[in-house]
């Protein structure tokens, strides 16, 4: 049943890709798509599938409030900032799309369970939907963890100017976020944008530097939970490791899009708006309280 | 009396020089290098990790002296000359490396990124014209993109407020001819200075680079002894001889130039930068000439011949900063070999 009431605000790539997939939800309906301008790519496509649209951002979601259950913020960490304490006022869950790390750190194939608690769930970043398990498979496998790195290379393309704009927070909230979930002492993140046509499917590399590496018993912990995250993200695979190469843990993943908005290459896009229909739809089972 | 600088010259030695080291210049080779690099009045001095501030890393390498130490080292031996750094938005941010590096003295900051990102460069290069530095916009592995495009990008970082911008000839694979015509049409685009950086994989560093400023070009970088990734940079010294018996003027005193790169042999290198076979095929299937030590390592851990991992690297347009994807191309070349293809 459709009827779990949603809004997508952000008209970018990301909230016009999520825009699809909440239509193809079982349980989700979207009831506005909610933007600045009437005349972006986005807001062309909503309407052109019948959504109701608003070019009015947040105004229309505070006069709307009563006929919304949850709101994906799909707009900027700084903009997030601003709407996280009206949203809350409100009374609306909130799913943040941005690396505003207001919300609790929400990775569905981890801590989806304790996740429901939440009224506002920060979906890290697409880096760290990728890596982020892994991290925790590694943390679950080692005591110790000096280090450990994500590095992700996207498509030009699939980098739409709000994700460019927010590349530090992207760097920042990605580090946190490995931190939070392997105990690593230290992290690092690298984004890398490439522009090589046809476009390179999204990819992220996990090194780590621990003691007393044990790759099986990683491989054990790590198969799981791939396949867990396989079933909210089709597209998700290892395609190198766990190996231990020049000293380092190194695993590989790549996400290969289901091709909703951008062509199949944006996997970054991909992995972050299925993994915030998958709580979406979790919420959705619990009803609307 | 001193005649005007007509070249300004960025010396990039203890930055581009890190990759030919795996990153391991030490405090002391920082220092000694600075002060005989002041002596000879190069006018700024770069210094830090191959891929600049905030890179040292699993992905590119761990760096030995951080970039702390570095760059204070590096003020404290540089009276006259300026202190450069080489920043890449998505290695390093405004919070955590870009303010630090302000108060450790830096004057001039070069904020890269590959030819077709220059956006990605623009909250770092507003971030620090509003703190008064010097700001040059880099463009990497600009022989990936012809010239309209290139000066597309040049544009943007010069509304973001860069004071020049910097193409480089990262893979070391231009001619001459391409130089010139790119930067011809950058100078026809833009209303600020334009400079060059080359490798010398094709043996055409030097030559390039009178190509530039012959152009119109007025920022050159070169590195003493060419000590720099791959096939190392423009000869600095060489740079400088042929630039002042050409009538140009850098404000650099030869003879102490010469002193420095001796220096540079005798205390940084570790091997003198040549071009060596792979260099040449790295330079022609265009590839970054900071992954050469990189596929060098796993050439040998997988039992592959480099060459083919640099030509697939070429194939699949990797760019900067993507060292892990030199691990899957290898993996797979051994997968490959092992089935027999």
């Amino acid at each position: 049943m459709k009827n779990y009431r949603v809004a997508i605000l952000g008209s970018g790539n990301i909230g016009t890709d999520l825009l699809v997939k909440a239509l193809r939800s079982e349980s989700l309906a979207c009831v506005a798509f909610v933007g600045r301008s009437y005349t972006s790519p986005g807001m062309a496509k909503a309407r052109a599938l019948g959504v109701t649209c608003s070019d009015r951002s947040i105004a229309y979601i505070e006069e709307h409030a009563q006929e919304i259950d949850l709101v994906f913020d799909a707009t900027s960490a700084k903009d997030h900032a601003v709407h996280a304490p009206i949203l809350k006022a409100l009374g609306l869950r909130v799913i943040d799309l941005t690396p505003a790390k207001i919300g609790s750190i929400c990775i569905p194939a981890v801590n989806q369970d304790s996740s429901l608690g939440s009224d506002n769930l920060n979906m890290v970043t697409c880096g760290g939907q990728a890596s982020i398990p892994v991290a925790y498979a590694i943390g679950k496998t080692h005591s110790e963890i000096d280090y450990l790195e994500v590095v992700s290379s996207i498509a030009s393309k699939s980098a739409g100017p709000a994700t460019r704009i927010n590349l530090d927070e992207y760097i920042d909230t990605t580090e946190k976020g490995i931190q939070a979930f392997s105990g690593a002492k230290h992290t690092k993140a690298i984004l890398i944008l490439n522009p090589a046509v046809p476009c390179i499917d999204m990819q992220t590399t996990i090194f780590a530097a621990v003691r007393n590496p044990d790759l099986d018993a990683l491989k054990s912990v790590l198969d799981p939970i791939v396949a867990k995250i396989r079933s909210y993200v089709p597209g998700y695979r290892v395609i190198v490791g766990p190996i231990l190469e020049n000293g380092r843990i190194v695993v590989m993943v790549r996400v290969r899009g289901r091709g909703d908005y951008l062509p199949e290459y944006a996997g970054n896009l991909d992995i972050i708006n299925c993994a915030a229909i998958a709580m979406a739809e979790e919420f959705a089972k619990e009803g609307r309280a | 009396m001193s005649k005007a600088v007509n070249v300004l010259i960025s010396d990039p030695t203890l930055r581009d020089g890190n990759h030919a080291v795996s990153h391991q210049l030490t405090r002391e080779q920082i220092a000694t290098y600075c002060r005989a690099a002041d002596k000879a009045g190069i006018p700024i001095v770069e210094v830090g990790h191959g891929n600049g501030l905030g890179a040292s890393s699993l992905q590119v390498g761990l760096a030995r002296t951080d970039d702390e130490t570095a760059l204070r080292t590096a003020r404290e031996n540089l009276p006259n000359s300026k202190l450069g750094i080489h920043v890449i938005p998505g290695f390093a941010t405004i919070e955590r490396d870009l303010k630090r590096a302000m108060d450790y003295g830096v004057d001039v900051v070069r904020v890269a990124s590959h030819c077709t990102e220059a956006d990605l460069t623009e909250r770092h290069i507003r971030f620090c014209r509003a703190n008064g530095k010097t700001v040059f916009g880099v463009l990497m592995m600009s022989h990936m993109i012809g010239k309209d495009m290139l000066a597309e990008e040049a544009r943007k970082m010069e509304n973001y407020g860069a004071e020049a911008v910097v193409i480089m000839d990262s893979a070391g694979n231009y001619l001459p001819s391409d130089v010139k015509e790119r930067i011809d049409h950058l100078l026809e685009t833009l209303s600020i200075p334009v400079g060059f950086h080359a490798h010398n994989n094709l043996g055409m560093a030097v030559a390039n680079s009178i190509t530039a400023v012959e152009a119109g070009a007025t920022i050159l970088d070169g590195s003493a002894r060419g000590f720099g990734a791959g096939a190392g940079n423009t000869q600095l010294e060489v740079l400088v001889a042929v630039l002042h018996r050409m009538g140009f003027e850098t404000g650099i005193d030869l003879y102490r130039m010469l002193d420095a790169a001796d220096l540079a042999e005798g205390e940084l290198l570790k091997e003198h930068p040549r071009i060596s076979s792979i260099s040449v095929v790295s330079g022609l299937a265009g590839v970054f000439s900071g992954f050469s030590k990189h596929v060098q390592r796993l050439a040998q851990e997988f039992d592959l011949d480099p060459r083919d991992i640099f030509f697939e690297l070429g194939r699949r347009r990797i760019v900067a900063g993507q060292e892990d994807l030199i691990i899957e191309v290898s993996s797979e070349l051994a997968a490959q070999k092992k089935a027999g293809l």
